[in-house]
C-alpha cells in the first residue's frame, strides 16, 4: 500500500544514554523526490534518522507506507525497504569492497512465510539494481577485492551509497553524505543521489546548502531537537534572513564547495 | 635439549586445549560483547557426556574416542545454543546482566555436575597410544599433545573457512566490527549470535573430551580451571581476534610450561605477569582492535 507519503514521523522522541536529544518531532516524506533535514551541528538530525530506524531508544510513531514500524527491530524495518547511508560511512573496514556489497544484498522475498505473516515486504536486490550500482560506481568494480578500510573517504562513501542502492528500497535515509569530502567528490556524490532520487524517495541530512539546493524539493529544519520549519526548499533558500535565523549561516556562504547544477 | 623439546611439545598440546576454549570466548565477545563465564561448563558437560557416549562403544578404544569427541562437541553446541536462546537473548543489549547470568550459570552447573557425577575426579580409560609417548629427538612427548594440536589446528582451519567462505561468516566478521550497522543492512544479527555460541560451545565440548585424555581424568571442575587460562589467552590475543587467540594460546601455554620447569613452578604467576604487561603496553591485546 502506498499513499502520498512514504514515511510519516509523528511525535518522535529519541534518547541517548538516557538523555532526550530529539523531542516530539513530526514530519512527512513524500513518495518521490528528496526531503532534506537541515539544522546546525548537534541539533538532533542524525539522532532523528537513527530513531526512525530504531538504532537509538525512541518513542512516538514511525509509519512506512502507512504501516506503523516503530515497534519493530531495526533489521525488520530495513527489510521493509529502507536503505541507510550512515554518517561517517560506516563501511566494514576489514571486509573487501565486494564483501561489503555482498553483505548488503537482500534476497527479494527473503524471510519466506515468516515475512509474509509479519507483513514484511522484502525489497531485495535485483539484477537491475546490481547493474545500476556497477554503472554508478565503476571504480568499486575495479576495487572489488580491496579492503574497504584502505579506500579514500570518497571511495568509502561510494561503498556506503552502493550498499543502499543495491536493493529495491521504498526510501533511502542518507546522513551527511558529503561530509569531509573534496569538492569534486561532493559533486559526484550529489550526482549519484540525484540519479537515485529519480527512482526512490530520499530523506537527506545535509549541511552543504549547495547540495541541498541541487537535490532537495522540501526541507525540514531541526533546532535543539525540535522541528522549527518545514516547507519547500526553494522557499527557505531564497530567504537569506530565514536561512540565517534557522541555520546560522548565510545562504551564499553555507555551501563550502561547488556543486554542478 | 630433549627437555626443551618436551616442554615445547607439551606446551603446544596445552595451547591446543586453551585455544579450543578461547576461540569460542573470543568470537562471542567480539560479536556480542558478552564475557561468557559459563563457557567452562560447556567444556565440562561435553567431557562427561562425550565420555559416557564413548564408553557405550568401548572405553579405551578409538571408536569410543571418536564417538566421544563427536558427542562432546554436539553436547557443547547444544548447551551453548540453549544458553544463548534461553538466558542471553532475553537480556539483549544488557551486557552486565548477561555477564552476571553466565557467572550464575557457571556456579550452578558446577554444583549440578557435582550432584550428578560426584565432586571428585574420575580416572578415564585411554587408548594405548594416547596413554603412551613418542620419542622426538630424545624427548618422550605424550601422544595426547599431538592429538590436541591436531584438533586445535582442525578447529582453527574450520572456523577460519567458515568465517571466510560462508554468508554467516561474513555476517560475523562484519558484526565484530560494527554490529549496529549489520542490523541497519536488514540482517537479523541474533541468528549470528546463536551460531557463534553454538560454534564456541562445540569447540569447548571437543576440548572437554580432549582434556580428559591429557589429564587422564574427568572432573566437574575441569572447565572452570581451563576457563581462567582461556580468558587470559583471549585478553592477551585481543578480544574478538581468532588469530590472536591462536597465537596467545601457544605463547601462554609454552611460557607456562617453561616457567614451571625452569622457574620453580611459577608458570601461573608468569602468565598473570604477562597478562599485566600486555594490558599495560597494549591494552587491546596482541591482535585486537584498539578501543
Amino acid at each position: 500500500m502506498s499513499g502520498p507519503n512514504v514515511l510519516e514521523v509523528r511525535g518522535l522522541s529519541a534518547r541517548i544514554a538516557g538523555q532526550e536529544v530529539v523531542h516530539d518531532v513530526s514530519f512527512e516524506v513524500p513518495a518521490s523526490g528528496v526531503t532534506a533535514v537541515l539544522g546546525r551541528n548537534g541539533v538532533g538530525k542524525t539522532s532523528t534518522l537513527r530513531a526512525i530506524l530504531g538504532l537509538v531508544e525512541r518513542s512516538g510513531e514511525v509509519l512506512l507506507d502507512g504501516v506503523r514500524v516503530d515497534g519493530e527491530r531495526t533489521d525488520r524495518i530495513v527489510r521493509r525497504g529502507v536503505g541507510y547511508v550512515p554518517e561517517d560511512r560506516e563501511v566494514f573496514a576489514g571486509l573487501t569492497v565486494s564483501e561489503n556489497l555482498r553483505l548488503a544484498e537482500r534476497r527479494a522475498g527473503s524471510g519466506g512465510s515468516r515475512a509474509a505473516r509479519s507483513g514484511t515486504t522484502a525489497h531485495g536486490t535485483t539484477p537491475a539494481r546490481r547493474e545500476l550500482v556497477d554503472a554508478l560506481f565503476p571504480d568499486l568494480v575495479k576495487r572489488a577485492g580491496q579492503r574497504a578500510g584502505t579506500l579514500s573517504g570518497g571511495q568509502q562513501q561510494m561503498v556506503s551509497l552502493a550498499r543502499a542502492l543495491l536493493n529495491d528500497n521504498r526510501i533511502l535515509l542518507v546522513d551527511e553524505p558529503t561530509k569531509g569530502l573534496a569538492p569534486r567528490i561532493v559533486t559526484e556524490v550529489a550526482e549519484t543521489l540525484a540519479t537515485a532520487a529519480r527512482t526512490v524517495p530520499v530523506l537527506l541530512v545535509e549541511q552543504n546548502l549547495q547540495v541541498v539546493e541541487r537535490l532537495a524539493e522540501r526541507v525540514v529544519v531541526i533546532d535543539a531537537g525540535r522541528v522549527v520549519h518545514t516547507g519547500p526548499a526553494r522557499e527557505l533558500l531564497d530567504d537569506p534572513e530565514l536561512v540565517q535565523r534557522l541555520l546560522g549561516v548565510s545562504a551564499g556562504s553555507a555551501g563550502e564547495t561547488g556543486v554542478a547544477r | 635439549m630433549s627437555t626443551v623439546i618436551l616442554l615445547l611439545a607439551t606446551g603446544l598440546g596445552l595451547g591446543g586445549l586453551y585455544f579450543l576454549v578461547a576461540s569460542g570466548l573470543s568470537l562471542i565477545y567480539g560479536l556480542m560483547g558478552v564475557l561468557n563465564f559459563a563457557h567452562g561448563s560447556f567444556l565440562t558437560l561435553g567431557a562427561f557426556v562425550g565420555l559416557a557416549a564413548g564408553n557405550l562403544v568401548g572405553a579405551g578404544t578409538w571408536g569410543g574416542l571418536l564417538l566421544g569427541l563427536l558427542v562432546g562437541a554436539l553436547t557443547g553446541a547444544a548447551a551453548a545454543t540453549a544458553t544463548e536462546l534461553g538466558l542471553i537473548r532475553p537480556l539483549y543489549n544488557r551486557h552486565i546482566e548477561q555477564v552476571l547470568v553466565t557467572v550464575g550459570l557457571s556456579l550452578a552447573t558446577v554444583a549440578l555436575f557435582e550432584g550428578i557425577w560426584g565432586p571428585n575426579p574420575r580416572n578415564v580409560t585411554r587408548t594405548d597410544w594416547l596413554a603412551s609417548t613418542t620419542d622426538v629427538l630424545g624427548a618422550h612427548v605424550p601422544n595426547t599433545a599431538f592429538l590436541n594440536v591436531l584438533a586445535a589446528a582442525a578447529v582453527l582451519g574450520g572456523i577460519v573457512a567458515f568465517l571466510r567462505y560462508t554468508r554467516y561468516g561474513l555476517i560475523i566478521r562484519a558484526g565484530v566490527e560494527n554490529r549496529a550497522m549489520v542490523t541497519a543492512l536488514g540482517i537479523d544479527v541474533r541468528q549470528a549470535f546463536t551460531l557463534v555460541f553454538a560454534v564456541g560451545g562445540a569447540a569447548a565440548g571437543l576440548g572437554g573430551v580432549l582434556a580428559t585424555q591429557s589429564l587422564n581424568y574427568v572432573s566437574p571442575h575441569m572447565g572452570a580451571s581451563l576457563l581462567i587460562f582461556a580468558f587470559i589467552v583471549t585478553v592477551i590475543g585481543g578480544m574478538g581476534s581468532l588469530t590472536g587467540a591462536a597465537v596467545a594460546s601457544v605463547v601462554v601455554a609454552v611460557l607456562q610450561q617453561l616457567a614451571n620447569f625452569y622457574l620453580n613452578n611459577t608458570g601461573d604467576l608468569i602468565v598473570v605477569l604477562l597478562l599485566a604487561l600486555v594490558l599495560l603496553v597494549r591494552p587491546s591485546g596482541l591482535m585486537g582492535r584498539p578501543a
